[in-house]
């Protein structure tokens, strides 16, 4: 039996923490749906379940130094890079605990101390701003690397065609990670983008670009890893499609109108979680029992999450333009 | 050594050339960028010969990709660096609207506190070269309506090069916006670091009659109006704003209080602009009971800036509209 590049690659206790936190996700994700169902978060909010092994393989080797910018699709990338599921809750349900003090809700997680420089609300507005992160890096002779998460949307807008081709110029060490879950909200890439593959576009700025299936941790990770060792060599940025699925519609708002029962359906036999979960098992990196104490575990971080958030304070209103400005100093 | 001693004859553009030379020479975090800012050395040759005292890898000539290379810009600003990054003309600021609104300004606010963005945009700006619609507007005030962005408009060398060493010290992200017809100025000008504070306007001339609030190059048009409304015993004050977000409204209200008339002069469109927001906040005050007159705006007309010299003057307010409105406030005939 061939032994994926996951296995191979990794530390078992790694892999079982990367296996946890997809489950932490997928928990997180439900937890906040059901939330918003009870009139907890209110606003809207962008759910990547089917989404983890995307977020998670690609942060597998990353460590706080290096940076990421997110999506509006961005709670999956949050959790896979460090962040805590309870101050993730206490921002949701608009809380003063929150990662950015009840001011930016689900659009905006961020926790800049792990590295994550914010979901962006704006397609496409998070690349150039990974272009200036890398850039960043090279100036100050810092050994980081920036991912930038995007949507198969963002490949659309022309700050995703300037910014790779400024970290090209510049041979910058940005990893462009293109999550193509098949649709910006209801417009299909096929109807949307010249190009079969958004890879493809990475000829166009002299830079490597591959497609893998999004939803086998294994490939992801092995892509992504090629991709931040070329960009830790000072050889340039490199561009990742990962071929991937949303379960659920764009927003709290879509019926499902453009996309049948019957291709959800399918998709969701490739659940990303249940395969790398039989991966790890199969290649004896835990067992049964192992799982599903890992999933116990990140139901109960959840659960311990939503009650943190709920008993949190909410902001004061007099502090509506508290930050806005940095504070005088003294 | 005391910096304001030492004061040396420069032109505007040279003021903000020594302020980029002396942020570059003290903070190595930070870099120029911009459309051909390097050799070229700036459509307006402002960053000429930095490239060759700092190199290519801190004053980087950017393709031209407005949008992205603020982006960057602003990303750079977020994980360490101080960029200053010159829009080759203000009107191109357009292209960046996204990065500049809904990135730049906001950053700190939706992250709560925790992310600062201490960005400088440089823009070049205004009308009388000739060069029409698109390379000559004034849209300062457009930036004035974003919270979480600071608006200077320097109108003297000494300003300019004081302005954009008090925005490179500020952790949040600033916007100069600089006259094309002042770049050849001269004034005297400090040696050495210093700020000029923002958010803090200057009295240029004071008066008892009539007040007249202008920015940028409209203040050397108000003060050549005031000189000549001396002449016939009109005595106009002129406020030279400086920053239009902040508005220093004590300096303001102070004024209108000892001459009970305000005139607004920009070189904006009329409507909706800073004369809007600095009568309507007049009215607004304890200083409304002292007006003995209506409050006038002197902006742009309301078309774009054409390319018809005439018409190009026409269009923005000169020194004689200027007077001719001054004179006419001062004696009620408005």
């Amino acid at each position: 039996m061939n032994i994926p590049f996951a296995i191979r690659t990794y530390a078992p206790e790694i892999l079982r923490e990367a296996l946890k936190r997809m489950y932490l996700i997928r928990r997180f994700e439900e937890g906040a749906e059901d939330s918003y169902m009870r009139g907890l978060i209110h606003g809207t909010m962008h759910l990547s379940i089917g989404q983890e092994a995307s977020a998670m393989a690609t942060c597998i080797e990353l460590g706080d130094n290096d940076k990421i910018t997110s999506t509006h699709r961005g709670h999956g990338h949050c959790i896979a890079k460090g962040a805590d599921v309870g101050r993730m809750f206490a921002e949701f349900f608009g809380k003063e605990t929150g990662y950015c003090h009840g001011r930016g809700g689900s659009m905006h997680i961020a926790d800049v101390k792990t590295g994550n420089l914010g979901a962006n609300g704006i397609v496409g507005g998070g690349l150039p701003i990974a272009v200036g992160a890398a850039l960043s890096a090279k100036r100050l002779g810092r050994p980081d690397v920036t991912v930038c998460f995007f949507g198969d949307g963002a490949n659309n807008e022309g700050a995703f065609h300037e910014s790779l081709n400024m970290a090209a110029v510049w041979k910058l060490p940005v990893i462009f990670v293109c999550e193509n879950n098949g649709y910006g909200m209801s417009t299909s890439t096929a109807r949307s983008t010249a190009v079969k593959r958004i890879a493809d576009r990475a000829a166009g700025y002299s830079m490597p670009g591959v497609t893998v299936d999004g939803n086998d941790f294994s490939a992801v990770a092995e892509a992504v890893h090629h991709a931040i060792a070329r960009a830790r060599a000072g050889e340039g940025p490199s561009l990742v499609e990962n071929l991937t699925y949303r379960w659920r519609g764009h927003s709290k708002s879509d019926r499902n109108r453009y996309r049948t029962k019957e291709e959800i359906a399918e998709w969701m036999e490739r659940d990303p979680i249940a395969r790398f979960r039989a991966e790890l098992i199969a290649h004896g990196v835990l067992d049964e029992a192992g799982a599903n104490a890992i999933e116990t575990q990140a139901q109960a971080y959840v659960e311990a999450g939503i009650e943190f958030a709920k008993a949190s304070p909410a902001p004061g209103i007099g502090d509506v333009t508290r930050y806005v400005y940095a504070e005088a100093q003294g | 050594m005391n910096a304001m001693t030492d004061l040396r004859l420069m032109t505007y553009s040279e003021a903000i050339r020594e302020a980029m030379a002396i942020a570059l020479e003290a903070d190595p975090t930070v870099i120029l960028m911009g459309e051909d800012i390097g050799v070229y050395g700036g459509a307006f040759q402002v960053t000429l010969d930095l490239i060759d005292r700092f190199g290519p890898d801190r004053v980087m000539d950017t393709p031209i990709s407005e949008l992205g290379g603020a982006g960057v810009a602003v990303g750079a600003a977020l994980t360490g660096l101080k960029p200053i990054f010159e829009f080759q003309f203000s009107d191109f600021a357009m292209l960046a609207m996204e990065q500049i609104v809904n990135q730049a300004a906001k950053l700190r606010y939706m992250l709560g506190g925790e992310a600062s963005v201490p960005v400088v945009f440089r823009l070049p700006s205004g009308s009388g070269t000739g060069a029409a619609a698109q390379h000559s507007q004034s849209i300062e005030a457009w930036f004035g309506h974003v919270p979480g962005l600071k608006v200077l408009q320097p109108s003297t060398p000494e300003d300019a090069k004081g302005m954009l060493l008090a925005a490179l010290a500020d952790p949040d992200p600033v916007m100069i916006f600089e006259h094309k017809l002042l770049y050849k100025m001269k004034g005297e000008v400090p040696a050495g670091h210093y700020l000029t504070p923002i958010g803090k306007a200057a009295i240029r001339r004071e008066g008892t009659d009539v007040t007249i609030v202008a920015g940028s190059i409209m203040v050397h048009r108000a003060l050549e109006a005031a000189e000549k409304l001396a002449a016939e015993g009109i005595s106009a004050e002129v406020i030279d704003l400086r920053s239009i977000r902040p508005i220093d409204h004590a300096t303001i209200l102070a004024s209108v209080k000892k001459t009970g008339r305000l005139m607004v002069v920009y070189e904006g469109v009329k409507a909706f602009g800073v004369g809007a927001e600095i009568s309507a906040m007049v009215s607004e005050s304890e200083a409304f009971d002292f007006l003995d007159a209506p409050i006038l705006r002197l902006g742009a007309a309301d078309a774009p800036v054409p390319y018809n010299p005439d018409l190009e003057r026409a269009a923005v307010p000169q020194v004689d509209t200027i007077e001719a409105a001054a004179r006419r406030l001062a004696r009620r005939e408005v």
